[in-house]
Protein backbone atom coordinates (compact mmCIF):
# COMPACT_ATOMS: atom_id res chain seq x y z
CA UNK A 1 0.00 0.00 0.00
CA UNK A 2 0.86 3.43 -0.71
CA UNK A 3 1.85 5.71 2.47
CA UNK A 4 2.36 8.70 0.87
CA UNK A 5 -0.41 10.92 1.40
CA UNK A 6 -1.05 13.75 -1.09
CA UNK A 7 -2.03 16.85 -0.05
CA UNK A 8 -1.45 19.56 -2.67
CA UNK A 9 -4.27 19.97 -5.62
CA UNK A 10 -3.52 18.86 -9.07
CA UNK A 11 -3.66 21.97 -11.18
CA UNK A 12 -6.93 22.12 -13.00
CA UNK A 13 -6.20 24.70 -15.48
CA UNK A 14 -4.20 23.92 -18.76
CA UNK A 15 -3.32 27.14 -21.00
CA UNK A 16 -3.03 30.37 -19.66
CA UNK A 17 -4.99 32.07 -23.13
CA UNK A 18 -8.32 30.05 -22.69
CA UNK A 19 -8.70 30.31 -18.94
CA UNK A 20 -8.45 34.69 -19.15
CA UNK A 21 -10.67 34.38 -22.46
CA UNK A 22 -13.54 31.59 -20.12
CA UNK A 23 -13.22 34.55 -17.67
CA UNK A 24 -13.62 37.43 -19.68
CA UNK A 25 -16.67 35.58 -21.18
CA UNK A 26 -18.43 35.11 -17.72
CA UNK A 27 -17.28 38.80 -16.61
CA UNK A 28 -19.52 39.80 -20.21
CA UNK A 29 -22.28 36.88 -19.09
CA UNK A 30 -22.51 38.21 -15.18
CA UNK A 31 -22.90 41.99 -16.65
CA UNK A 32 -25.30 41.33 -19.15
CA UNK A 33 -27.64 39.55 -16.48
CA UNK A 34 -27.22 42.43 -14.40
CA UNK A 35 -28.19 45.04 -16.83
CA UNK A 36 -31.48 42.90 -17.93
CA UNK A 37 -32.37 43.02 -13.91
CA UNK A 38 -31.45 46.36 -13.71
CA UNK A 39 -33.80 46.84 -16.65
CA UNK A 40 -36.74 45.34 -15.50
CA UNK A 41 -36.54 46.67 -12.02
CA UNK A 42 -36.82 50.36 -13.53
CA UNK A 43 -39.65 48.48 -16.19
CA UNK A 44 -41.58 48.10 -12.60
CA UNK A 45 -41.35 51.49 -11.61
CA UNK A 46 -41.28 53.43 -14.76
CA UNK A 47 -44.73 51.90 -16.55
CA UNK A 48 -47.73 51.11 -14.04
CA UNK A 49 -48.47 47.14 -14.44
CA UNK A 50 -50.66 44.54 -13.31
CA UNK A 51 -49.55 42.74 -10.02
CA UNK A 52 -49.23 39.50 -11.55
CA UNK A 53 -47.07 40.75 -14.48
CA UNK A 54 -45.22 42.36 -11.58
CA UNK A 55 -45.14 39.18 -9.62
CA UNK A 56 -43.80 37.57 -12.74
CA UNK A 57 -41.06 39.92 -13.98
CA UNK A 58 -39.90 39.59 -9.92
CA UNK A 59 -39.50 35.53 -10.45
CA UNK A 60 -37.88 36.36 -13.69
CA UNK A 61 -35.47 38.53 -11.83
CA UNK A 62 -35.05 35.79 -8.92
CA UNK A 63 -34.21 33.25 -11.75
CA UNK A 64 -31.81 35.40 -13.60
CA UNK A 65 -29.88 36.26 -9.94
CA UNK A 66 -29.52 32.41 -9.20
CA UNK A 67 -28.08 32.09 -13.09
CA UNK A 68 -25.27 34.58 -11.65
CA UNK A 69 -25.04 32.94 -8.53
CA UNK A 70 -24.22 29.70 -10.87
CA UNK A 71 -21.39 31.29 -12.76
CA UNK A 72 -19.89 33.51 -9.93
CA UNK A 73 -19.71 29.56 -7.86
CA UNK A 74 -18.72 27.33 -10.82
CA UNK A 75 -16.03 30.00 -12.77
CA UNK A 76 -15.41 32.59 -10.61
CA UNK A 77 -14.59 29.72 -7.15
CA UNK A 78 -13.93 27.00 -9.59
CA UNK A 79 -16.31 24.73 -8.02
CA UNK A 80 -16.82 22.73 -11.22
CA UNK A 81 -13.58 22.12 -11.66
CA UNK A 82 -13.32 20.21 -8.23
CA UNK A 83 -14.42 16.46 -8.22
CA UNK A 84 -18.22 15.52 -8.37
CA UNK A 85 -18.16 14.59 -4.65
CA UNK A 86 -16.70 17.56 -3.00
CA UNK A 87 -19.19 19.52 -4.84
CA UNK A 88 -21.94 17.34 -3.74
CA UNK A 89 -20.61 18.12 0.32
CA UNK A 90 -21.24 21.62 -0.55
CA UNK A 91 -24.67 21.76 -2.91
CA UNK A 92 -26.57 19.17 -1.37
CA UNK A 93 -27.06 20.83 2.06
CA UNK A 94 -27.88 24.52 0.86
CA UNK A 95 -30.62 22.81 -1.31
CA UNK A 96 -32.57 22.96 2.71
CA UNK A 97 -32.86 26.62 1.58
CA UNK A 98 -36.13 25.70 -0.66
CA UNK A 99 -37.69 24.32 2.32
CA UNK A 100 -36.51 27.43 4.60
CA UNK A 101 -37.41 29.87 1.91
CA UNK A 102 -41.29 28.22 1.27
CA UNK A 103 -41.92 28.04 5.09
CA UNK A 104 -40.98 31.19 6.34
CA UNK A 105 -42.49 33.26 3.78
CA UNK A 106 -45.90 30.76 3.85
CA UNK A 107 -45.47 32.05 7.76
CA UNK A 108 -45.40 35.41 6.82
CA UNK A 109 -47.74 35.42 4.81
CA UNK A 110 -50.31 33.62 6.87
CA UNK A 111 -49.20 36.45 10.22
CA UNK A 112 -49.89 39.09 7.68
CA UNK A 113 -53.59 37.26 6.87
CA UNK A 114 -54.49 36.91 10.44
CA UNK A 115 -53.42 40.49 11.04
CA UNK A 116 -55.73 42.13 8.97
CA UNK A 117 -58.29 39.55 9.68
CA UNK A 118 -58.56 39.69 13.63
CA UNK A 119 -56.97 42.86 14.40
CA UNK A 120 -58.67 46.53 13.96
CA UNK A 121 -57.52 48.08 11.07
CA UNK A 122 -55.08 50.21 11.92
CA UNK A 123 -56.29 54.03 12.67
CA UNK A 124 -55.83 56.62 9.46
CA UNK A 125 -53.62 59.56 10.38
CA UNK A 126 -55.26 62.97 9.87
CA UNK A 127 -54.80 66.59 9.01
CA UNK A 128 -53.67 68.19 11.69
CA UNK A 129 -56.37 70.10 13.41
CA UNK A 130 -55.20 73.48 12.68
CA UNK A 131 -56.16 72.96 8.97
CA UNK A 132 -59.16 71.43 9.70
CA UNK A 133 -60.54 73.85 12.00
CA UNK A 134 -64.29 74.99 11.49
CA UNK A 135 -65.09 71.83 10.09
CA UNK A 136 -67.79 70.28 11.83
CA UNK A 137 -70.07 67.38 11.26
CA UNK B 1 -6.38 -9.73 -3.25
CA UNK B 2 -5.82 -7.00 -2.00
CA UNK B 3 -2.83 -5.61 -4.71
CA UNK B 4 -5.54 -6.16 -7.29
CA UNK B 5 -8.39 -4.10 -5.55
CA UNK B 6 -5.44 -1.24 -4.79
CA UNK B 7 -4.95 -1.15 -8.50
CA UNK B 8 -8.41 -1.06 -9.56
CA UNK B 9 -9.32 2.71 -10.50
CA UNK B 10 -12.70 3.58 -9.58
CA UNK B 11 -14.64 6.61 -8.88
CA UNK B 12 -14.94 6.51 -5.14
CA UNK B 13 -11.99 7.02 -2.64
CA UNK B 14 -10.23 3.73 -1.61
CA UNK B 15 -8.00 5.60 0.79
CA UNK B 16 -4.45 6.47 0.54
CA UNK B 17 -5.06 9.99 -0.74
CA UNK B 18 -6.79 12.87 -0.03
CA UNK B 19 -10.24 12.24 -0.78
CA UNK B 20 -11.29 14.99 -2.79
CA UNK B 21 -8.12 15.81 -4.45
CA UNK B 22 -8.23 19.59 -2.66
CA UNK B 23 -6.22 20.92 0.09
CA UNK B 24 -7.36 20.78 3.43
CA UNK B 25 -7.18 24.99 3.92
CA UNK B 26 -9.28 25.57 0.47
CA UNK B 27 -11.70 22.45 1.52
CA UNK B 28 -12.53 24.10 5.12
CA UNK B 29 -12.90 27.09 3.34
CA UNK B 30 -15.51 25.85 1.02
CA UNK B 31 -17.50 24.56 4.47
CA UNK B 32 -16.81 27.70 6.13
CA UNK B 33 -18.43 29.71 3.43
CA UNK B 34 -21.21 27.14 2.96
CA UNK B 35 -22.40 27.62 6.75
CA UNK B 36 -21.69 31.76 5.90
CA UNK B 37 -24.57 30.99 3.27
CA UNK B 38 -26.22 29.84 5.70
CA UNK B 39 -25.93 32.98 8.41
CA UNK B 40 -26.75 35.44 5.32
CA UNK B 41 -29.37 33.00 4.01
CA UNK B 42 -31.01 32.80 7.68
CA UNK B 43 -30.88 37.19 7.85
CA UNK B 44 -32.79 37.37 4.12
CA UNK B 45 -35.32 34.96 4.80
CA UNK B 46 -36.00 36.77 7.88
CA UNK B 47 -36.40 39.72 5.83
CA UNK B 48 -38.79 38.27 3.72
CA UNK B 49 -40.67 36.36 6.54
CA UNK B 50 -41.22 40.45 7.74
CA UNK B 51 -42.05 41.40 4.63
CA UNK B 52 -44.20 39.12 3.55
CA UNK B 53 -46.42 40.02 6.91
CA UNK B 54 -46.60 43.60 6.17
CA UNK B 55 -49.37 45.28 4.35
CA UNK B 56 -47.25 47.92 2.60
CA UNK B 57 -43.52 48.04 2.15
CA UNK B 58 -41.50 50.85 0.39
CA UNK B 59 -40.59 50.82 -3.50
CA UNK B 60 -36.91 50.61 -3.59
CA UNK B 61 -36.55 52.78 -6.85
CA UNK B 62 -38.62 55.93 -4.65
CA UNK B 63 -35.59 55.02 -1.68
CA UNK B 64 -32.33 54.72 -3.69
CA UNK B 65 -32.71 56.97 -6.46
CA UNK B 66 -29.98 59.40 -5.05
CA UNK B 67 -26.18 59.86 -6.76
CA UNK B 68 -23.05 61.49 -5.33
CA UNK B 69 -23.41 64.98 -6.97
CA UNK B 70 -26.28 64.74 -8.93
CA UNK B 71 -28.27 66.75 -6.72
CA UNK B 72 -31.96 65.82 -5.89
CA UNK B 73 -32.49 64.43 -9.28
CA UNK B 74 -33.90 61.56 -9.34
CA UNK B 75 -32.07 58.32 -10.38
CA UNK B 76 -33.74 55.20 -9.56
CA UNK B 77 -30.75 52.17 -8.70
CA UNK B 78 -27.96 54.46 -10.75
CA UNK B 79 -25.67 54.02 -7.46
CA UNK B 80 -26.33 50.03 -6.24
CA UNK B 81 -26.07 49.65 -9.81
CA UNK B 82 -22.62 51.28 -9.72
CA UNK B 83 -21.74 49.66 -6.50
CA UNK B 84 -22.84 45.87 -7.97
CA UNK B 85 -20.41 46.47 -11.21
CA UNK B 86 -17.49 47.79 -9.13
CA UNK B 87 -18.00 44.68 -7.23
CA UNK B 88 -18.24 42.43 -10.22
CA UNK B 89 -14.97 43.80 -11.30
CA UNK B 90 -13.26 43.27 -8.81
CA UNK B 91 -14.77 39.82 -8.89
CA UNK B 92 -12.72 39.59 -11.59
CA UNK B 93 -9.48 41.12 -11.22
CA UNK B 94 -9.54 38.47 -8.27
CA UNK B 95 -9.94 35.38 -10.71
CA UNK B 96 -6.76 37.08 -12.66
CA UNK B 97 -4.80 37.13 -9.81
CA UNK B 98 -6.03 33.70 -8.94
CA UNK B 99 -5.42 32.68 -12.50
CA UNK B 100 -1.51 34.61 -12.54
CA UNK B 101 -0.86 32.64 -8.89
CA UNK B 102 -1.46 29.13 -11.08
CA UNK B 103 1.61 30.31 -13.02
CA UNK B 104 3.80 30.69 -10.28
CA UNK B 105 3.50 34.90 -11.61
CA UNK B 106 4.66 36.80 -9.00
CA UNK B 107 3.77 40.30 -10.73
CA UNK B 108 0.55 39.33 -12.13
CA UNK B 109 -0.95 38.25 -8.37
CA UNK B 110 0.50 41.70 -7.53
CA UNK B 111 -0.40 43.75 -9.90
CA UNK B 112 -4.33 42.16 -9.62
CA UNK B 113 -4.43 42.09 -5.71
CA UNK B 114 -3.99 45.67 -6.10
CA UNK B 115 -6.80 46.09 -8.40
CA UNK B 116 -9.17 44.21 -6.05
CA UNK B 117 -8.00 45.58 -3.12
CA UNK B 118 -8.82 49.45 -4.91
CA UNK B 119 -12.21 47.82 -5.99
CA UNK B 120 -13.05 46.50 -2.80
CA UNK B 121 -12.26 50.07 -1.14
CA UNK B 122 -14.72 51.75 -3.83
CA UNK B 123 -17.21 49.55 -2.57
CA UNK B 124 -17.07 50.27 0.86
CA UNK B 125 -16.96 54.03 0.08
CA UNK B 126 -20.01 54.13 -2.16
CA UNK B 127 -22.02 51.96 1.14
CA UNK B 128 -20.70 54.52 3.19
CA UNK B 129 -22.02 57.08 1.02
CA UNK B 130 -25.14 55.59 0.67
CA UNK B 131 -25.93 55.08 4.35
CA UNK B 132 -25.19 58.64 5.11
CA UNK B 133 -27.13 59.93 2.53
CA UNK B 134 -30.11 58.01 3.93
CA UNK B 135 -29.34 58.38 7.46
CA UNK B 136 -29.28 61.94 7.08
CA UNK B 137 -31.34 62.87 4.29
CA UNK B 138 -34.79 64.61 5.66
CA UNK B 139 -38.04 63.64 4.57
CA UNK B 140 -41.41 65.16 5.90
CA UNK B 141 -43.43 62.38 7.07
CA UNK B 142 -46.75 62.86 9.16
CA UNK B 143 -46.88 61.32 12.58
CA UNK B 144 -49.15 61.76 15.17
CA UNK B 145 -50.57 64.37 13.16
CA UNK B 146 -47.45 66.82 12.76
CA UNK B 147 -45.68 67.35 10.18
CA UNK B 148 -41.85 65.78 10.83
CA UNK B 149 -38.72 65.57 8.98
CA UNK B 150 -36.99 62.51 9.81
CA UNK B 151 -34.39 60.26 7.92
CA UNK B 152 -33.96 56.66 7.55
CA UNK B 153 -32.48 54.83 10.45
CA UNK B 154 -33.34 51.46 12.42
CA UNK B 155 -36.10 53.11 13.77
CA UNK B 156 -37.39 55.92 11.59
CA UNK B 157 -38.72 55.06 7.82
CA UNK B 158 -40.26 57.32 6.24
CA UNK B 159 -41.05 55.87 3.38
CA UNK B 160 -44.58 54.81 4.51
CA UNK B 161 -47.83 55.22 2.19
CA UNK B 162 -49.13 58.94 0.90
CA UNK B 163 -50.58 60.61 3.40
CA UNK B 164 -53.87 62.79 2.70
CA UNK B 165 -51.81 66.38 3.51
CA UNK B 166 -48.87 68.31 1.40
CA UNK B 167 -46.53 70.21 3.02
CA UNK B 168 -46.26 74.18 3.24
CA UNK B 169 -44.41 74.26 -0.03
CA UNK B 170 -46.58 71.76 -2.02
CA UNK B 171 -44.05 68.67 -1.46
CA UNK B 172 -45.94 65.37 -1.17
CA UNK B 173 -45.99 64.01 2.28
CA UNK B 174 -45.69 59.95 3.94
CA UNK B 175 -46.95 58.69 6.49
CA UNK B 176 -44.18 56.28 8.28
CA UNK B 177 -43.45 52.99 7.00
CA UNK B 178 -42.84 49.51 8.50
CA UNK B 179 -39.73 49.96 10.96
CA UNK B 180 -38.23 46.36 10.33
CA UNK B 181 -37.65 48.27 6.83
CA UNK B 182 -34.14 50.13 8.10
CA UNK B 183 -33.42 47.51 10.56
CA UNK B 184 -32.81 44.90 8.28
CA UNK B 185 -31.28 47.13 5.76
CA UNK B 186 -28.97 48.73 7.58
CA UNK B 187 -28.27 45.23 9.47
CA UNK B 188 -28.27 43.01 6.40
CA UNK B 189 -25.92 45.77 4.40
CA UNK B 190 -23.95 46.23 7.36
CA UNK B 191 -23.29 42.62 7.70
CA UNK B 192 -22.00 42.05 4.16
CA UNK B 193 -20.23 45.35 4.36
CA UNK B 194 -18.76 43.86 7.36
CA UNK B 195 -17.38 40.58 5.15
CA UNK B 196 -16.33 42.99 2.29
CA UNK B 197 -14.22 45.13 5.04
CA UNK B 198 -12.62 41.51 6.32
CA UNK B 199 -12.22 40.42 2.16
CA UNK B 200 -10.14 44.11 2.06
CA UNK B 201 -8.19 43.91 5.12
CA UNK B 202 -7.35 39.66 4.11
CA UNK B 203 -6.25 41.15 0.39
CA UNK B 204 -3.84 43.16 1.97
CA UNK B 205 -2.44 40.79 3.82
CA UNK B 206 -2.08 38.28 1.01
CA UNK B 207 -1.11 41.43 -0.89
CA UNK B 208 1.98 42.09 1.90
CA UNK B 209 2.92 38.60 1.74
CA UNK B 210 3.08 38.07 -2.27
CA UNK B 211 5.49 41.13 -2.22
CA UNK B 212 7.69 40.09 0.33
CA UNK B 213 7.78 36.40 -1.76
CA UNK B 214 6.64 33.97 0.94
CA UNK B 215 4.54 32.52 -1.90
CA UNK B 216 7.01 32.35 -3.95
CA UNK B 217 9.47 30.29 -1.54
CA UNK B 218 6.13 27.89 -0.65
CA UNK B 219 6.01 27.37 -4.15
CA UNK B 220 2.58 28.28 -4.58
CA UNK B 221 -0.63 31.04 -4.52
CA UNK B 222 -2.67 28.20 -2.69
CA UNK B 223 -3.68 31.21 -0.38
CA UNK B 224 -4.34 33.64 -2.91
CA UNK B 225 -7.04 31.03 -3.88
CA UNK B 226 -8.69 30.56 -0.55
CA UNK B 227 -8.68 34.70 0.27
CA UNK B 228 -10.39 34.58 -3.46
CA UNK B 229 -12.58 32.27 -2.36
CA UNK B 230 -14.09 34.61 0.25
CA UNK B 231 -13.64 37.71 -1.75
CA UNK B 232 -15.74 35.68 -4.57
CA UNK B 233 -18.46 34.68 -1.53
CA UNK B 234 -18.58 38.22 -0.46
CA UNK B 235 -19.90 39.22 -4.36
CA UNK B 236 -22.19 36.33 -4.56
CA UNK B 237 -23.83 37.48 -1.70
CA UNK B 238 -24.04 40.54 -2.60
CA UNK B 239 -26.04 39.44 -5.71
CA UNK B 240 -28.75 38.19 -3.29
CA UNK B 241 -28.37 41.29 -0.99
CA UNK B 242 -28.60 43.59 -3.99
CA UNK B 243 -31.83 40.92 -5.30
CA UNK B 244 -33.95 41.64 -2.15
CA UNK B 245 -33.17 45.17 -1.47
CA UNK B 246 -33.18 46.93 -4.87
CA UNK B 247 -34.63 44.68 -7.49
CA UNK B 248 -37.35 43.09 -5.98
Amino acid sequence: MEHSVQEVTVHHEPGGKEVVQKIIKTTVILSVITIIELGMGLAMYAWPMAEGLKLFLKGVIVILSLAKAFYIVGIFMHLGDELKNMIMTIVVPLLLFIWFIAAFLWDGNSWKTLRNTYNKPAVENVAPAAHGAGEKH
Amino acid sequence: MATVQAHTETKWWGGGKSPFNIEYGKLMMWYFLMSDAFTFGAFLISYGTIRFSQNYWPDPNEVFNAFPLAGHANLPLAFVSLMTFILIVSSVTMVLAVHAGHHNDKKGVIKWMIWTVIGGFAFLGCQAWEWTHLITGDHAVLINGEIQNIGTTVTMNPWGPASTVTGADGHHVNTTGPVAFGGYFFGITGFHGFHVFSGVIINVVMLIMTINGTFERRGHYLMIEKAGLYWHFVDLVWVFVFLCFYLI
